[in-house]
């Protein structure tokens, strides 16, 4: 095993070349690059052996023999696709195939604000200043972040001046169409939301084959005084996918920033959230519901570090586990010595739906002030059955009581959804996966 | 309406029902009454159907069909209602969701379509009016943070909803001061007809003075060991069970 993911590490390394033939090389950005892909030929993959990776192992992920670069530029038909949109509302779009930015899928605007590619964010002088002041200045140097960062090259560039209400959401949709037969793709986000501003994105990441994809994700945010964003992210794909999710934000003053991270499908699902706090009266809210069975993973590791005073964070993760799934939840909270009167909360409540059904979960505070509210719960249960005979009771059969159950209790993650649409859509993704028609909305 | 036939029940090996006989028809009220451990909630719950006990011997028939080995949901399409002792609190649905899902499930189970909103809001409104229900409370969360008053005046709401032949209300006194038994006990007498029935399950008499009983029978270790009218409910307000133990001797 140890060897053949060795080859993989090789395979990178050793197309670095070809990568560099396509680019820029004399810019700045490559200097980050190419520091990062040292990094990378320095730490490889993670292993097993790492704290941060312990319940989590790529290996049979890894073992795939991945095409780097897919050549080929693919299209796909948008009546095949639709239904992986939010399409019921009018919404920007920034779509791409393969790694490769479809023009014709997407809708994107430069006016009042920047919704386009980072591919130009780079290459053009006049996002220069913005490129300088923010790509790469949050995104750790770890193992898989060093990896995008080295190839970083394509995604999605959102830039929204001061006092700039956006005013429709914004989708990021990642297709890979399976023309190989293991396809590795690493979009890299950048996402700037100055002062007094307000944008709200869906993110989603599609496999439209059974091929196996790996998709190793580095978004960066910036969320300058008074501004809001609400942050969506749709996973739902097919069960040789997998991903690798790495989000850094970082927040000033009075802003707010919240994550919905909903976990319904794929191979193995890896959710590295990490928020920074530079400023006072901030609020970071991380939220997710993991419904998963079979033999799925998801694994949420999140990080809030609460680096000034009068902060707070807000954290609450749901998780429903059937079959052979296994889940990890690993939430780390931060409070910094001079980060006094922070309120930090987090909870994390899972059922297990089948005996060989597992989760993980491990809160992880450190706390260096000493005026703070910090409070985390965590419970591991199965559905109650007393509830559960009490519907029968009333006339509902086991199996939509059941369904009944697992809606309630996802749903103090749910009530936070601003979008209407994300939220019936998410409802309706819960039932399709519950087997069940409820005929409303909860 | 309601046959039992002696009725052996145990828990975890436990022997909780010990040769039980009960027969109600419609348009009765009987009330069952007997000291704690007797087995009434037992009786409740298997009655409605509860998995965790087993019935070792015997049967339970409801309208000469013997409904021993249905799921509870089966029971409740047929028409049996269990008022809670102690009403689940379900956290994300609120009544209002709750009632049309077993309404529903209900007219789905006897090949109905769903109940019109229209129709159905008509009839919570009516129902909610007939227990004293302020409207704000049907958009809460069911039984969440409810006093012990509301969660069993909800129970009496659905049962007026939910319109069964045999309705079963287990201790559906405790917990209610007197204006709240007043308008529970008020709701229960105007949803009685002659076709259907009502077994009271209660430890006291005061609830008796509002639905008067046709029948009232002494659960004493798992039997029925004595039967009467109302006024034996009466006598054992006043006597306590000491002596009908003794009469067993």
């Amino acid at each position: 095993m140890t060897r053949v993911k060795m080859e993989l590490k090789e395979k990178i390394i050793s197309s670095y070349v070809a990568f560099e033939n396509d680019i820029d090389i004399n810019s700045e950005i490559h200097d980050i690059r190419s520091e990062a892909f040292h990094n990378f030929e320095k730490l490889g993959f993670p292993t097993k052996k790492l704290e941060a990776w312990k319940y989590t192992s790529l290996n049979s992920v890894l073992k795939n023999d991945f095409s780097l670069f897919p050549n080929k530029e693919n299209t796909v038909e948008f009546a095949d696709v639709k239904k992986y949109f939010i399409h019921d509302i009018d919404t920007y779009k920034i779509v791409f195939i393969d790694g490769k930015y479809s023009s014709f899928l997407s809708d994107v605007t430069h006016d009042g604000k920047d919704i386009c590619l980072l591919s130009s964010a780079l290459s053009k002088s006049k996002y220069k200043a913005v490129i300088e002041n923010y790509f790469n200045k949050i995104a750790k140097q770890d193992n898989l972040t060093s990896l995008n960062t080295a190839f970083a090259d394509e995604g999605a560039y959102i830039y929204i001046p001061k006092n700039v209400e956006v005013e429709k959401p914004i989708q990021i949709i990642n297709f890979t169409t399976g023309s190989e037969a293991a396809t590795l793709v690493q979009p890299r986000n950048l996402i700037v939301v100055e002062e007094n501003a307000h944008v709200q994105i869906i993110e989603r990441h599609q496999s439209l084959t059974d091929n196996a994809v790996l998709n190793n994700v580095v978004t960066e945010v910036f969320a300058a005084r008074n501004s809001t964003v609400d942050f969506y992210k749709i996973q739902n794909d097919n069960t040789n996918a997998s991903l690798v999710d790495n989000t850094y934000i970082e927040q000033k003053t009075n802003s707010v920033v919240s994550v919905h991270t909903f976990s319904f499908g794929g191979n193995i699902t890896r959710n590295n959230l990490n928020f920074y706090q530079r400023g006072e009266h901030i609020d970071s809210i991380l939220k997710g519901i993991t419904i998963i069975e079979g033999k799925q993973h998801v694994d949420h590791h999140t990080l809030v570090h609460h680096i000034e005073p009068n902060c707070e964070s807000h954290q609450d993760y749901k998780g429903i586990y059937d079959e052979r799934s296994t889940g990890v939840f690993n939430g780390k909270v931060i409070v910094d010595k001079e980060a006094q009167k922070t309120n930090a909360y987090q909870k994390n409540n899972n059922v297990l739906m089948s005996n060989r059904a597992t989760i993980n979960a491990k809160p992880q505070l450190e706390i260096f002030a000493d005026d703070v509210k910090c409070s985390h719960g965590c419970t591991i249960g199965q559905l109650d059955d007393e509830a559960l005979f009490y519907m029968q009771q009333r006339g509902i059969p086991k199996k939509e009581g059941k369904a009944l159950l697992m809606y309630a209790f996802a749903n103090t993650v749910l009530e936070s959804v601003k979008v209407p649409e994300v939220k019936s859509r998410i409802n309706k993704l819960i039932a399709t996966k519950l087997g069940v028609n409820l005929g409303f909305d909860l | 309406m309601l046959k039992i036939n002696n009725l052996h029940a145990s828990i975890d090996n436990k022997s909780i029902l010990k040769g039980l006989n009960l027969e109600v028809k419609a348009g009765e009220v009987h009330a069952i009454m007997g000291p704690n451990g007797a087995g009434k909630s037992t009786l409740a719950n298997i009655i409605a159907g509860k998995d965790d006990y087993e019935v070792t011997q015997g049967d339970i028939e409801l309208n000469g069909e013997d409904i021993s080995e249905l799921a509870p949901e089966e029971r409740a399409h047929n028409g049996v209602f269990l008022s809670f002792q102690y009403p689940v609190e379900i956290p994300g649905v609120s009544v209002t969701n709750f009632i049309k899902t077993a309404i529903n499930e209900t007219r789905k189970a006897k090949g109905l379509e769903d109940m019109p909103a229209k129709e159905m809001l008509k009839m919570i409104r009516e129902k909610s009016e007939l227990l004293e229900i302020d409207r704000k409370f049907l958009s809460r969360s069911l039984n969440e943070g409810f006093s012990g008053g509301e969660k069993k005046r909800n129970e009496i709401f659905q049962m007026a909803m939910l319109e069964p032949k045999l309705a079963i209300l287990d201790e559906t006194d405790s917990g209610l001061d007197i204006d709240a038994l007043r308008i529970v006990a008020n709701g229960v007498n105007k949803l009685k007809s002659k076709d259907n029935a009502v077994i009271v399950i209660t430890h006291y008499q005061r609830l008796l003075d509002h639905i008067v009983p046709d029948f009232v029978h002494v659960l004493y270790d798992g039997r029925i060991v004595k039967s009467g009218d109302a006024s034996l409910a009466l006598e054992l307000e006043a006597k306590g069970y000491d002596w009908i133990k003794k009469e067993l001797v």
